[in-house]
């Protein structure tokens, strides 16, 4: 499969966050937490993206915020993934009351909005990373959850998961080595969306003030703390949102293309 | 001599593929093949799948299907030229001129309409007839085609009528805008040989009383010889013999079409069982979860060890019922079956890992009996490692055995299934259950998505098996060639029940039930006139009667 221009350019700037996040400490100009200027600077040759609300250089910390708004976020998504698509390949072989019982609990799980039950949840639990992972992960499995049963239940009635089960084959074996393989491609592609909107959820609960906690920076809870700047005209609080839509469209550009090369590896066979 | 009807000269044609992780390639599909057809004449192209024939006939109506372009030749028809005629000029020819008939009527007509909507909508389309008009000729065709109650059949939905007489209203519908060539893309393939022989009657009779010229494509020798005047013979694309049917039949010329002739010839001398059933299935009766119907009443049958018992039914029999009632994926309701021995529980899952192992099955569709993301090396050595507990070097090798004795050599182990044929992937599904060293296998209808030639080839294969393994087959067919061709045995399946059963040699000696009977004499002969012989005899019997 070619790589498409819009594949590459997407290719190219995910990289460039996720390098970036991981060698923040030699790339970030200044360190996280020092007030190093003015209070909201514009951008010059010293501070590129200028300065925030209590004159912390933006551009480093943008860099480091995007270390944890990508490491929470891919967690999550890994999270949200393993116990998606387990629970949903597990339901779909099993089906009977097995399916029932999982899919009930998944819509009752999808009845509520995410948001607020996430906001009820992180109110009542320690705020730090890894319940922020966890909550995020298990309220985004119930999406992979309805995606992975729905694909598994198409490979399940193919005749080589029958041939696999007249051998004697066990769950596990049926699971990751029959079905998991056919239901690659598709789940890479959801994981890229899935990706995003954890990225999404989680500025927007730092937004709220419910998710990554000061002294760490993130972009949701940048764009908060710089928000009154934009009465005053500066660009501050732009910055950090410009991060989030630029790794949020780069994402999905590979996920696009992913997806298409799945549709176009249905079309092919046989063929 | 006049001028043909149709005339296709030199045509070429080219399609692109795109093999995964290479750039797109343009291949051949057509390499210069000429057709003619004179007015009121059948001809038929015949060749195995991939040789052309359906790309060659919608050609006829200047189509190309899945991307497929004409590149190259003339399609003359009613003296022109209609691939320079343009998309207007094509659109009064389709449906007027030349009309089709697709292989499954099922799939082509809309569920959601009439009948009589669908057979006339061409014609009122091109404005050929009024609405009175169409629907007497629809009448008066339907009457024509053999089908119940012409009158008001067009009042029905298709899933309201059989698939041998929607097959029938589709030839209608081609029929009805009076065209003066019709092709036909395999109408009778995927019936039943019962229903095939009324279908095959009805299109020949409405050939002959309209007078319409006809293109007839199949892979069946035998089918085209009952209706074709001529026959081209096709291979990869191109022409390998062209001649009228009685040359075609009685005297080919090239060694393509002598093995065509000569398909399903396989001798096999019925063998006396020898020692105790293998496969003892007693009074056994099922029925899916949720319904009230039985489909498998009361079913007994024994199958020796070394020695092949063929299930032989139209679809909707119950015969791949009993082969999931046999692995436990039904469980049945009453009756006991007894394997080498020991009483087989009811539930698959319920039973030792031997009784599995002993008791393989090879599927129809090998596309789908594969996983695609297994490695052919995958395949054939999972029941080793799982069975027999086989690692690497060890595993390795007994694969390469396996291999070898399906015939199919070094080099084979790191593909993956869609870089086999057709007859290749069948034969890693045979080597699959043999690796388990399975007393019996099942084999359910495991040559009929195959080409005759290759075909012949696994079931040759099979025998010799047989012989070696000493493996028991239950062997599930609708094709009677096939099992005269292979069984010792034989079980005749009618709506679930076993209408007739024992040795080869009894089941297929007169005198029959009628069923058995029916199905008999529906089966194709490889000879000019059989076609008529049958009806003919037919109609004396329920005249006399």
């Amino acid at each position: 499969m070619k790589l498409t221009l819009a594949a590459t350019i997407g290719i190219c700037l995910t990289a460039a966050f996720v390098l970036s996040a991981i060698f923040a400490p030699w790339i970030a100009p200044y360190p996280l937490d020092a007030a190093v200027g003015g209070v909201w600077e514009q951008p010059s040759a010293q501070y590129w993206l200028g300065t925030d609300t209590i004159g912390r250089d933006i551009l480093s910390r943008l860099i480091y915020g995007g270390r944890i708004t990508i490491f929470v976020a891919l967690a999550a998504s890994v999270l949200a993934f393993s116990l998606g698509s387990f629970f949903g390949f597990l339901a779909a072989v099993r089906g009977g009351m097995v399916d029932s019982i999982l899919s009930r609990i998944v819509d009752l799980m999808m009845a509520i909005p995410s948001l607020i039950v996430a906001l009820v949840v992180l109110s009542v639990l320690p705020l730090n990373l890894t319940v922020l992972i966890l909550v995020m992960g298990v309220l985004d499995s119930t999406r992979v959850f309805r995606l992975s049963r729905a694909v598994a239940m198409d490979i399940a009635v193919m005749d080589y998961v029958e041939a696999a089960k007249l051998r004697g084959e066990g769950q596990a074996w049926v699971i990751f080595r029959e079905i998991l393989p056919n239901a690659l491609s598709p789940l890479v592609a959801e994981f890229g969306l899935r990706f995003i909107f954890a990225v999404l959820f989680i500025s927007t609960l730092s937004f709220l003030g419910l998710g990554v906690q000061p002294p760490l920076a993130d972009w949701g809870g940048m764009v908060k703390e710089n928000k009154d700047g934009l009465i005053y005209g500066r660009s501050a609080a732009l910055m950090p949102a410009a991060a989030i839509a630029a790794l949020a469209i780069s994402v999905n550009l590979v996920a696009d293309w992913v997806l298409s090369r799945t549709t176009s590896l249905k079309g092919g066979r046989g063929g | 001599m006049a001028d043909p009807l149709l005339d296709i000269r030199n045509l070429k044609i080219e399609a692109t593929v795109y093999p995964p992780g290479e750039k797109p390639q343009d291949i051949t599909i057509v390499h210069g093949v000429s057709v003619s057809v004179e007015k009121g004449k059948v001809l038929g192209l015949i060749g195995e799948s991939g040789a052309g024939k359906s790309t060659i006939g919608l050609s006829a109506m200047a189509y190309g299907r899945g991307g497929v372009r004409i590149t190259g030749g003339e399609v003359m028809v009613n003296g022109r030229d209609i691939l320079k005629i343009g998309a207007g000029g094509l659109r009064k020819l389709r449906g007027h001129e030349v009309t089709y008939v697709a292989q499954s009527a099922a799939a082509s007509f809309n569920p959601a309409k009439k009948l009589m909507e669908q057979v006339i909508e061409t014609t009122l389309r091109h404005g050929l007839a009024s609405r009175d008009e169409a629907e007497k000729r629809a009448v008066m065709l339907f009457g024509k085609l053999g089908l119940p109650n012409p009158e008001t059949f067009g009042d029905r939905y298709p899933h309201q009528v059989s698939g041998g007489q929607l097959q029938r209203a589709m030839t209608a519908m081609a029929l009805c805008p009076k065209p003066d060539l019709v092709i036909f893309d395999e109408p009778t393939t995927a019936l039943d040989v019962t229903t095939q022989i009324d279908v095959l009657a009805a299109i020949k009779e409405a050939i002959q009383d309209t007078g319409v010229a006809a293109l007839y494509i199949t892979h069946d020798l035998a089918v085209v010889a009952q209706v074709a005047d001529h026959i081209m013979v096709l291979r990869h694309g191109k022409k390998v013999e062209y001649g009228d049917t009685r040359q075609i039949i009685e005297a080919p010329r090239q060694d393509y079409t002598r093995a065509l002739v000569s398909v399903r010839s396989i001798e096999h001398e019925e063998k006396q069982p020898t020692a105790d059933p293998v496969l003892r299935v007693e009074n056994v009766t099922a029925r899916y979860r949720g319904t009230a119907f039985d489909v498998l009443k009361n079913i007994s049958v024994e199958l020796h060890p070394g020695q092949t018992l063929a299930v032989v039914g139209e679809s909707g029999s119950g015969k791949s019922t009993l082969a999931r009632a046999i692995t436990g994926l039904l469980p049945p309701s009453r009756g006991r079956i007894t394997f080498a021995g020991r009483e087989l529980s009811a539930e698959q899952t319920a039973r030792s890992r031997d009784d599995l192992r002993e008791l393989q099955m090879i599927y129809q569709m090998a596309d789908t009996a594969m996983n695609p993301r297994h490695t052919v090396g995958t395949i054939i050595g999972r029941p080793l490692e799982f069975y027999f507990g086989l690692k690497g070097e060890e595993k390795r090798k007994r694969v390469q055995e396996l291999l070898d004795e399906i015939e199919m050599g070094k080099g084979f182990l790191d593909r993956y299934p869609a870089e086999l044929s057709g007859g290749q992937k069948q034969r890693v599904c045979i080597a699959r259950s043999l690796a388990a060293k399975p007393k019996m296998i099942i084999c359910d209808e495991v040559t009929s998505a195959l080409d005759p030639l290759v075909a012949d080839g696994i079931l040759k294969l099979l025998l010799d098996l047989q012989k070696i393994e000493n493996v028991a087959y239950l062997f599930i067919t609708h094709d009677l060639a096939t099992v005269r061709a292979i069984a010792d045995s034989i079980a005749v399946m009618y709506r679930g029940e076993v209408v007739r059963y024992g040795p080869k040699s009894d089941v297929l000696a007169p005198p029959f039930d009628a069923y058995t009977d029916l199905l008999l004499s529906s089966v194709p002969e490889m000879k000019l006139g059989w076609l008529e012989e049958v009806i003919a005899g037919r109609r004396m019997e329920s005249a006399g009667n």
